[in-house]
Order: structure tokens, then sequence, then C-alpha cells
């Protein structure tokens, strides 16, 4: 009953949907499979999108071709632009999400992209034959055939559920976890290992009061996350914030005794930048208050979402804790906050590529490999569907730099690094923060996207547009000189020194304090040569020409990287002949495979005379 | 993060470091020909043929180094296949290691152990069958250094550093947690205390740089001048001083240069006597060359040996001498021909050291020997655990994590986001971290926020 597919994605979470809206754009027949077609794309934890890195990574996936920018500008109930007051790599697009209205545009939008057939089950098993992955078996016991299958499983593989000494199996609140996958995949040669994460209650919103909380709202323009001009919500729900006081840390320790943390129950690692709530009274003691966000699920609904207290303490004791903080007097309780352990596959088992080392076409990506977010797990997901696809043609892998994106660093520390810790993204990552910003992820992402078939041509033309009108503006802004009179009063009020002589409006926007669009509303002269610009392209340009001197330091760097980093190795090159490496790098080299030099300098225990001598081996 | 690079231009003494009559130092790269060209007086090296020798002098800021041979080898036919100048100096290893300050500051990099027959091999000069070899040299010229900066390590460098870097990325790591944490309830890095700290590292940093200074001096030599009034006994003092050093005084025969230099080794420390070659003549460096030549040499000392006739000249006159030499430099007065004299010395005339001797009869010279040991074990002003810099690679991190925490005054001073702040701050640690072994600057930031703030919703 289902015909051969080239691309079977496990899982419709947020990889998952990604992964099948690149291999089914790009041209592939593709079978997404998951064991609930009314959570497709689901919001397990936060119903927020993007944040400091995550917002760069999320513009980086829309400017590739991906939906999830355009799902979130869609179903956003509240938009803002974070870390305005510093520089312009660390700004910063956040939104929350309606929860239920993002699942349904998800689906919507697959459902509406021709190549994406759906199967509800569970898959138990994958069809692998001569090392090759040709298809899945199904709970319902169906084989489906294909030629690459992408895995997502998320916190599902063998997921159990932990609240107070209560444990259950379980792969979200109320769904049933997936078993036999990760017992074939070991069985295969593949290591595996377990990690914690955990999520928060969530409360009626009708039972509280607001009034004793303080008020976060949205930003009056909404920037938004794609590159493609998406109808932005005209009304925006606010946010609210509270704090925990002692007495709500009190309350919670007297569920320390029965915590499945501190008793070690839970074996696996969590986050340390996401820890529970008890685990900051723990490991903070002398914080006498923890902030707590209150943020709406969705426009439709009352549910509210606890951000800042996510607990795996009993449930009386989480009840309990909740009632004493500011505006939570009477809070019902709609369920607990939980912590779920579930399997991973150490990602050092990857290639770049996101194909597993070991069965060729099998893929991985998301919670699988050690994340956490659903920014790192949707740009997993789509670099997984596009290599997928290019797999079964025989084409090169794409593999992102670390210099060209947020999702190149990503993946790169997974397969170089690994994880021990369920992996986010932070801006402090990246070498290169200031090349990776969210402003710029189209000029750096689009062309290359558009090249092997995934980005539109629609996309592709408004990037030309963007590069040619920056052009000009810069060259504008180089060549044109301004008057004294035309700009002193608007400098001084700005308090920056006025002009003397005419000087050149490169140096004028190069000042601090200036800002362009500001400043044309202030300088009509200057209005009436720029003002015809989109206000995006003057920005652009702007950042180019103020911070000129440390995006060329960056581009030197990228330059002197690329050097090794174009370097190929032979994945079956054999080190162990090589007596001149260390012992060290040949055990570390054998095992990780590295594709190139430059991967290879970035694994632990490979040190530079190790890659002089590779250098060497390689000769010219 | 880690780069090899194939374009720097990279430069090394060529010939074992020690005293011997001619050292080589070898440049190569894009770049060699301009740069050695920017710090040569003769000559334009630019227009010169390959495997061509030009005589000529190394001048830094008006100071002329020493007097050289440079021959040019012109890519590919060299031994890198790249353009490669090589420089002959003279032996002395404190010129060698002026020669290359100086092409540091120029743009050159120190190559790595076995560079030069890395590169020849990469760019085609040995065959395959040859790798092996030249692999195995990088190895085993790379545990060397290892080896050598592990036990100079061991003195505390390792110690006094982590301690410096430590402190940079507590730092740091509150400016990143302002920028990934920023919507939190993070505390902020209080910039004045920000300043106040990154000064403290300077000057930390401009200890242990100056450190290098003594700690190269002990390997390559302190100067010392000799001046004084004709007569007063210079050369006389010299040959004595040096006559049992005979061994090592490396005297360039046939060589009409005034950089011969007259070296006395004290309990292992290496005085070079500059400007000797007056000395040497029976006319007197006052004398010969002119008041000015006699402050150039004083210029380039660090002690200063101010000898006159305690039967021919009286003290006021000598105070006024000494008031011309700069006051940085450390002086010993001598009183000479105390044997004709009996002349009192008052220990406490001026705050210099005034000793009396007598060159001819050779009395005081162990007096004179035991106070110039002194005055360079008190030049390390610090005590017991003070921290010598000896090498050169250490001291050129040093030098670029200077560089990038100037970056970062300014930027600070700009008023520029911290972002941009915090790229200068990576690279002093990158720097710093090059000297300890700690590469991995990104990840030790993580883990000092993770473990000293409660951050994540």
């Amino acid at each position: 009953m289902f015909q051969q597919y080239d691309v079977i994605v496990v899982g419709a979470g947020h990889a998952g949907c990604e992964a099948a809206v690149a291999a089914a754009k790009m041209g592939s027949k593709v079978l997404l499979a998951t064991m609930n077609m009314q959570t497709i794309a689901q919001m397990s934890c936060n119903p927020a999108m993007g944040g400091v890195a995550k917002g760069q990574i999320l513009r980086e996936i829309d400017a590739m071709g991906g939906y999830s920018g355009i799902v979130t500008d869609k179903t956003m109930i509240q938009f803002r632009m974070l870390n305005q007051s510093k520089g312009p790599a660390m700004w910063s697009p956040r939104a929350q999400s309606d929860r239920m209205q993002f699942h349904l545009t998800w689906r919507e939008m697959l459902e509406n992209t021709p190549n994406i057939d759906f199967w509800q089950d569970m898959v138990r098993e994958l069809l692998v034959e001569d090392g090759r992955v040709c298809g899945v078996r199904t709970g319902m016991g169906m084989e489906i055939r294909s030629k690459a299958v992408v895995l997502t499983n998320g916190t599902f593989l063998n997921g159990i559920i932990h609240i107070g000494e209560k444990q259950f199996g379980g792969g979200r609140a109320g769904e049933k976890a997936s078993k036999g996958i990760t017992e074939q995949l070991v069985a295969l040669g593949f290591e595996s290992g377990r990690m914690k994460t955990g999520t928060p209650p969530r409360i009626d919103g009708r039972s509280l009061d607001y009034s004793k909380m303080e008020v976060q709202d949205g930003d009056t323009e909404i920037v938004g996350f794609s590159f493609k001009n998406i109808e932005k919500p005209k009304e925006q729900r606010c946010c609210w914030i509270t704090n925990t006081n002692d007495t709500v840390h009190e309350i919670l320790k007297t569920g320390f005794e029965k915590s499945p943390m501190f008793q070690g129950r839970i074996q696996g690692l969590g986050p340390r930048y996401c820890p529970s709530i008890e685990d900051k009274i723990n490991r903070f003691a002398d914080k006498d208050r923890h902030q707590i966000f209150v943020e709406p699920e969705g426009r439709n609904t009352v549910e509210i979402y606890v951000n800042g207290f996510s607990t795996s303490l009993p449930e009386d004791v989480q009840y309990k804790a909740l009632t004493q903080i500011p505006g939570f007097e009477k809070a019902k309780m709609f369920r607990p906050g939980y912590a779920i352990e579930y399997d991973y596959f150490p990602p050092t088992q990857l290639n770049l590529s996101l194909e597993t080392k070991l069965i060729k076409n099998l893929f991985f990506a998301g919670q699988i490999n050690g994340t956490t977010g659903y920014e790192e797990a949707a740009a997993q997901g789509m670099m997984a569907g596009i290599n997928a696809h290019r797999v079964i043609r025989e084409e090169e892998a794409v593999v992102l730099k670390r210099s060209e994106a947020y999702i190149g660093v990503l993946i790169d520390d997974l397969v170089n690094k690994g994880t021990e810790e369920p992996y986010r993204m932070f801006t402090s990552r990246a070498e290169f923060r200031i090349l990776l910003r969210q402003d710029n992820a189209d000029l750096r992402l689009t062309e290359l996207s558009h090249k092997i078939g995934f980005a539109e041509q629609e996309r592709m033309d408004r990037v030309n547009d963007k590069r040619k009108a920056t052009d000009e503006i810069i060259q504008f802004i180089k060549e044109y000189s301004v008057e004294p009179s035309d700009v002193d009063a608007y400098l001084t009020t700005q308090g920056t020194t006025p002009l003397m002589h005419k000087m050149k409006l490169e140096k004028i926007i190069s000042r601090p304090q200036i800002g362009i669009l500001d400043l044309l509303e202030h300088v009509p002269v200057l209005k009436a040569h720029l003002g015809a610009y989109e206000k995006e392209f003057l920005e652009q340009a702007e950042i180019s020409i103020k911070y000129e001197g440390y995006i060329q330091k960056e581009y030197d760097q990228v330059q002197k990287m690329d050097k090794i980093e174009n370097v190929r190795l032979k994945p079956d090159f054999d080190y162990m002949a090589l007596p001149s490496l260390s012992i060290e790098a040949r055990q570390k080299l054998t095992k990780l495979k590295p594709l190139t030099l430059g991967q290879a300098s970035r694994i632990s225990g490979v040190s530079p005379a190790d890659i002089s001598v590779l250098m060497v081996y390689l000769g010219r | 993060m880690f780069n090899v690079d194939f374009e720097d231009t990279i430069v090394a003494i060529a010939t074992p470091n020690a005293i011997g009559a001619i050292g080589v130092i070898r440049v190569s790269g894009k770049e060699s020909l301009n740069i050695v060209n920017s710090i040569f007086e003769g000559k334009n090296l630019l227009a010169q043929k390959s495997h061509t020798i030009h005589l000529g002098k190394l001048v830094a800021a008006n100071e002329i180094i020493d007097e050289v041979l440079v021959s040019l080898f012109i890519a590919p036919n060299s031994y890198t296949k790249e353009n490669v100048v090589e420089i002959s100096c003279h032996g002395s290893p404190y010129i060698l290691n002026r020669v290359i300050e100086l092409l540091l500051e120029k743009g050159c990099r120190l190559a790595r152990a076995g560079e030069f027959t890395q590169r020849a091999y990469l760019n085609g000069r040995f065959d395959l069958s040859q790798a092996e070899a030249v692999a195995d040299l990088i190895a085993s010229d790379s545990q060397a250094a290892h080896k050598i900066a592990m036990q100079q390590m061991r003195g505390g460098i390792t110690h006094k550093l982590a301690e410096l870097r430590q402190s940079l990325i507590e730092f740091t790591a509150l400016i990143e947690l302002e920028l990934d944490f920023g919507e939190e309830d993070v505390e902020f890095a209080n910039r004045e205390k920000l300043i106040s700290l990154l000064h403290a590292i300077k000057d930390e940093i401009y200890r242990l740089s100056s450190s290098f200074k003594f700690g190269n001096a002990i390997k390559t030599g302190v100067p010392v001048a000799i001046v004084g009034k004709p007569n007063a006994g210079k050369s006389t003092l010299l040959n004595i001083l040096v006559q049992e050093e005979r061994a090592i005084v490396s005297d360039i025969a046939g060589t009409t240069r005034d950089t011969i230099e007259e070296t006395l080794t004290i309990e292992g420390i290496l005085f070079r006597f500059i400007d000797t070659a007056g000395l040497r003549d029976t006319t007197d460096v006052i004398e010969k060359i002119g008041v000015e030549r006699s402050k150039e040499t004083i210029q380039k000392a660090q002690i200063v040996l101010y000898l006159y006739d305690s039967s021919q000249e009286n003290k006021t006159e000598v105070v006024q001498a000494l008031n011309v030499i700069p006051k940085d430099k450390k002086v010993i007065v001598l009183a000479n021909k105390h044997d004709i004299t009996q002349d009192a010395i008052i220990q406490n005339e001026t705050s210099t050291d005034w000793i009396a001797i007598s060159a001819k009869e050779n009395t005081g010279i162990q007096t004179l020997k035991d106070l110039l040991l002194q005055k360079v074990l008190e030049d390390n002003n610090t005590t017991q655990d003070a921290i010598v810099i000896t090498n050169q690679r250490h001291y050129e991190a040093l030098q670029l994590s200077e560089q990038a925490i100037d970056n970062v005054l300014a930027g600070l001073q700009q008023q520029i986001s911290s972002d941009f702040i915090s790229q200068d701050l990576k690279t002093a640690l990158r720097h710093l971290g090059s000297i300890t072994g700690s590469i991995d600057v990104d990840k030790d930031i993580l883990a000092t926020i993770f473990g000293k703030f409660c951050i994540g919703k």
C-alpha cells in the first residue's frame, strides 16, 4: 500500500517537519511518519520561538527556505527584538507563539507542500541492508521502503517522565514513549546515552492576579523572522514578570527528599543553562529570589506557561510553592511540571551532513543528537532533509561553515566535540559572531540554498535587490560630503560634536551616537537622496559602515581558517600508521574520521603539531 | 580556533642559539623582502636579483643594531620555495634577539617548530618518501619545544598566567552573560571595575614582558658601558675584567666594526662590554669619537661604569659628569688609581655606588664583580617567586595580548557595544592560552558562566 519513497522522516516535531519540507521542496518523495498527527510541530515546552542565538538560527532556517520562520510570523502573539541596546550581532528576534495555531499552521503548510505523504504509526525498526538503510517497519507491522531515513525522535526513545516519586513511560505529557529503535541501533553498533530535560507546570490564567506582576509588552514594530513578507498580527498579547521568594524556596525544599533529581533516580544529565527551580535553589542558595515569566499559551486559551519554574518535585509541593508567588495566591494548576529522561546518540557518530557513519543514508536530527531547543532541532532537521535528498542522488553533502551560519557552528560542534549535556546555542559559541547576524542571514545563505534547488526564486530576487540597494547606499555614503549647516543642529541634539568643515557622510554615520534612520528624519537633504530606500537596506548599509573594522577583522580570520578548512581528509585514512602523531590524536582521529583538516583541528586532543604532521602527509 | 597560515611571513634564528662568530636569521614568506628591506640601510633589496649578497645596516628608530650581510633567495629558488632572506649578523644572542624583535614588529611571525621544512615540503621541495622524516622532525621539534616550555612553566609562568587568564575569563564571562542572557535577571559587568581590572592585567603583562628583557639579559648578556675621561684607565680595567674570560671573547678578526664585544661571566650571568672597540685602542672613547658617541653608548647600556682618576679629578667634577647619565641606568662609579691616592671613599655621597679600585694593582675588582652581579639580580625586582619569561614565543603572545587589551580599553572608552569588545577579549585570551596550553576559550567561558551564574528560565 506504500510507494517506494525517497525519504522517510520519522517524527514530526520541529526537526521532522523541516526535514520533510526541505527534502520535498527539493523534489524527493517524502513520507512523514508520526505517532500522532494531532501533535505535529508541537511546542512541548515553552510556547516561544527565537531569542538570543536561537533567533539568528531561525532567520537562517528562513533564509534557506525552511518554514519555521514563516509559521512563527503567522502565529505569534508577541514579538520582541532582544538586545537592541547592543551591537547588531546581538539583536535577536523572539516571539511568543500561539501553541495551537503553531501546530495547525505547520500542519497546513506541510499538507500544502507537494511530495509529502503522512502516516500515523510508531516506527519500531529500521530496515537495513548491506550497511544501508532502506526503510522502516512500524508498530502495525508495515514495511515501508525508502532510499533514506531521517530519525527525529525527540524525547520519545524510551522516554521516562518523573514527577516526585512517580515515574512512567512517555515521550511527552499524555503521550506514549517509543520503543525498539534504540535497542536496534545499539545492536547495529551505535553508542547511546541518556539525557534529561524538564518543563514547568501549566496554570489556569483566570486564577492569577496580574496586578501583582510587572507587564512585559511586545515591540511596537514587529520585525519578524521571515525574509518573505508575511502578514504580522495586528494585536499583541503581553507577558508578565513576577518573582519567587524565601517562602517559595522553603516549601520547595520540603520536596527535595522526593526529588528524582536529588535522589538519583534520574541518570541523564540535564542542561546547566536551563536548570529546574529546585536546582537553582540548591546551587545558588544565596539568591533569595528568581524571576518567573508568565507567558500565555495562545490567543484563545487561558492556559499559562510558568517560565522559570521547571520542576520535577511532587505535584503537591509544586502547587503549594506556586501559591506563594505574588499573583499566584489562588492559582489553579492544569498540569504539574515534570522531568523527562530519554535516549540520545552521541553526535560524534555522525558526519557533518548528519548522516550516520555506521549506516549509509540514515540521518539523525534534533534531540536524538543531544541538543535542546526547537530552533536547534529545526536547523538540524532542515540540513538532514537537504542531505538525505542529496545523498540518494549521489550529490555532495551541503555543510555550512562555522563562518557562514550558526547552523554550521551547531553541527560542527556536535559532530567534532560531542556533547554531554543537552546542547543549546549561545552566541558565544560562534567565533564569527559579528558576521553571523540576524539581519544578514539571507545574504549569507539564500544564494547557496537557491543553487541546490531549495530556496525559491522569489527569495533569490529579494536578496539580489538587497545587495544592489545596500551597495548603492554604501557608495553614496562614502562619497557624499555633508555641509555643517545641514547637520550641526541635529548632531548637537545627539550629544556629538558639530562639524567645523564639510565632512564625509561616512564619518558621521560611523559615530556611535548616530543612527541612519533618525539622521534621515532630521536632515532633509539626506532624506532626499536616500529616503526612497527600504529601511532594511538602509540599516544593512549602516551596519557595514559603522562596524567595518570589526567585520573586516573577522573576515580576515575566516580566510585564515578556511585554508585548513578546505583541506580534505579521506575518511578511511590510516592514522594508526602515523607514528609521528600523538597517541591520543591517532585514537581520536581514527574514531571521529574528520573530513577536513579544519574539522580535525577542532577535535580535543589533536594538537597544532598533529595538524602540522597531517599536513605533511597530505602533501600538497 | 586554530589557524595554520601558509601566507604569513615567518622568521627564526637558523644558527644555534649560542655565542658564535656569526648568527643567521632566516625569513620566509611573501613579505620577507619587503619586511627586511624596511629595516635595511643599504641597497634597495627589492631591486636586487636572486642569489645575491648585500652589505648594509639594520636600523631601528635611527639606532644601528648591526652591520649585516643579507642573502636573497627569490621564490621559487629557495629552500621553502618562497621568498627567503637570510641575514648574517654578528653572533651575539643579544643582537640576534634584537633583530628578531624588530622583524616581529614589522609583521613577521615566529616560525613554529619545523615550519620552514614543512613549507619546503608543502611547496614541493621534497618527494613523498621524505614526508615521514619531515613529520618526525616536526613532531620531535615540537616535543622538544614543549619540554622546554614545560620546564619553564614549572618556574611559575603557567601559574601566573593561568591566574591572569582566569581573571580575564571571568571578566569575559560577565560580558558574555550580558550578551547571551541579557534578558534575564543577571548581574552586569561594572565597566569601571572592568577598566581597572584591565589595567591590572596590563601591569601584569608589562611586568612579565619586562622580565623577558631580564630573562633575555641572562641569556644574551647584560650590556655594560665603561665611560670616563681619557686616561682614566678604562682599557686597563677592561683588560683586567675580561682577562680570564679570553676564551669567549668574540673578537672577529680582520674587521673594523665597532660592535666587537668583550664578555665576562659572573656566576652564570653574562656581561657584555659594549662599544669597546675604542677602548682597545690607545685612545679613549670620548677622545676619539666625541661626547655624542659616548652618550649613545650609555643609551645602549643597562649598567654604566664611570671610571675616573682619583688622583686627577675631584668628586664635584665627577658628580657633574654623572648628571648626564639617564636616571634609568644603573651606575657604578669607580675611583681608579686608588693605589696612588689612598683617598677615602664615602659610600653614601650619592645614591650611586662608589667604589675604589686600582686597575693597575688589580684591587677592588672582586668588589666590582660582586656589585655588577648584585645590580642584575636587584633588577629582577621581585623576590624568589619571580617569574622570568625567556621564551620569545611567550613574549610574542604577551605582546599580542596586550595589544588586544588596548583595543578593549579603546572600545570601552568609545562606549562601543560589548559584543565588539568581547571579540578583542577573546583574542587576548587566545594568546594567553597559547602559552598555558589552554586554547578552548569558548568552552572556558561557558563553563564559567554556568558555574557561577544562575541563568536559564
